[in-house]
């Protein structure tokens, strides 16, 4: 995928968390152009993520708003999104907007039951936080809550 | 790769889906509300990849929602488990610690099959899996060593539930392999979490079998009527 493709998507927004672009997330595999036009290929976050949807026809507006003739929108499964995918820049535009960026894969994402993974306070950077719900707002976030300036936010979880 | 095997994960993914769909708004705590809708949404979205695999192989006009909102009773596949009623928080979180027990050692070993795509279905969604396997284990274990009346909501779970456990195991003639190749972990991983959760781990019973050949209870019927009515009243509609 060459800069001047990358930098048109960066215009693409998830749209539940609009401070990242989808090359942010790390969710566009490759943009191959054709003589045709353009193939841009994405893998969904989550299996159930209601927004890939949204976001493939967003990618294909935003490529014809820039010129390209034929758009296509190809999903893949294979290999699988990671949070290890999210550009570091990506998690830190995450900490400014209030929402904990994803740990590394390695140090969670395994079933140790009444264990939560020590997570900083994007507002306060405290340590002493703890999780209210594994499940959040969205299949992506998990709730926390922190116990130094007591207020409640999201964390990306790790994937 | 058998399209009946793909209709069975996608309708055991929707059914379940759908069954746990029904506590939105009515969870016992917000949080609880939340999670449980999450892995609605999780389910939700390993049936539709399912499902769109299964149209791709059909190659006849089907669709992933032909698949799912214009089968009836008699044509899904889904294990009895799955079709249940919620009943309690109990009931639910128990019916989830059974399928999620076994939906991850049936996913770990279909993402290791030569199925490229069955493969990188499974493997997406183990992920999802093995968080659920944990919400619910962690909830066994705070029902079942609990207050006394969370004790007894959960041993009235396991009466009921039981039971339907055992067609996970059963073969039928689609499946590509026999599923009691996954009792072993299963087992232990029940025994592991019922222990501590002082709950008792019953002895073989007589377990129900007949969802995945299209033998359903009469619950079935009720959810596809709920859950089918708009595509069924509205043909071809869309939002």
């Amino acid at each position: 995928m060459n800069d001047h493709i990358k930098k048109i998507l960066s215009n693409v927004q998830d749209p539940e968390v609009p401070v990242l672009s989808v090359i942010d997330l790390g969710i566009v595999r490759d943009a191959v152009e054709t003589d045709e036009g353009i193939e841009v290929v994405i893998t969904p976050t989550y299996t159930g993520c209601p927004a890939m949807d949204v976001i493939a026809t967003q990618i294909r507006m935003e490529l014809l708003a820039h010129g390209y003739r034929s758009v296509t929108v190809k999903t893949v499964l294979s290999p699988a999104w990671t949070t290890d995918w999210m550009t570091e820049d990506g998690k830190q535009k995450l900490k400014a907007y209030g929402i904990a960026p994803p740990l590394h894969s390695q140090q969670v994402c395994a079933t140790e039951r009444f264990s939560d993974e020590v997570i900083q306070c994007p507002l306060c950077n405290s340590s002493h936080t703890h999780q209210v719900s594994n499940f959040g707002s969205t299949a992506c976030k998990a709730l926390y809550q922190c116990d130094d300036c007591k207020e409640p936010f999201d964390y990306f979880k790790c994937h | 790769m058998h399209v009946e095997f793909l209709l069975h994960l996608a309708d055991s993914a929707l059914v379940l889906g759908h069954r746990n769909s029904e506590w939105c708004g009515h969870g016992p705590v917000l949080e609880q509300d939340i999670a449980i809708t999450n892995i609605s949404l999780d389910l939700i979205g390993q049936a539709r990849n399912f499902y769109q695999y299964a149209a791709v192989l059909r190659n006849d006009g089907s669709t992933e929602d032909s698949l799912a909102y214009l089968r009836d009773v008699r044509e899904f596949r889904n294990p009895l488990l799955v079709e249940q009623p919620n009943g309690d928080w109990a009931h639910t979180i128990l019916r989830q610690f059974f399928m999620s027990n076994f939906q991850y050692e049936l996913y770990r070993w279909l993402a290791a099959q030569e199925d490229e795509q069955l493969a990188a279905i499974c493997n997406k969604a183990l992920k999802e899996v093995t968080y659920h396997l944990r919400w619910s284990s962690e909830w066994v274990i705070r029902l079942g060593d609990g207050t006394e009346e969370s004790k007894q909501r959960m041993l009235r779970a396991i009466d009921d539930l039981w039971t339907f456990t055992g067609e996970l195991f059963t073969r039928v003639p689609y499946e590509p392999m026999d599923p009691a190749m996954f009792s072993n972990n299963y087992q232990q991983r029940i025994t592991e979490i019922f222990t501590e959760a002082t709950l008792p781990v019953p002895s073989d019973v007589y377990f129900q079998q007949g969802g995945k050949t299209g033998m359903h209870s009469e619950h079935l019927g009720f959810v596809l009527a709920e859950m089918q009515f708009m595509q069924r009243a509205y043909p071809g509609a869309s939002w």
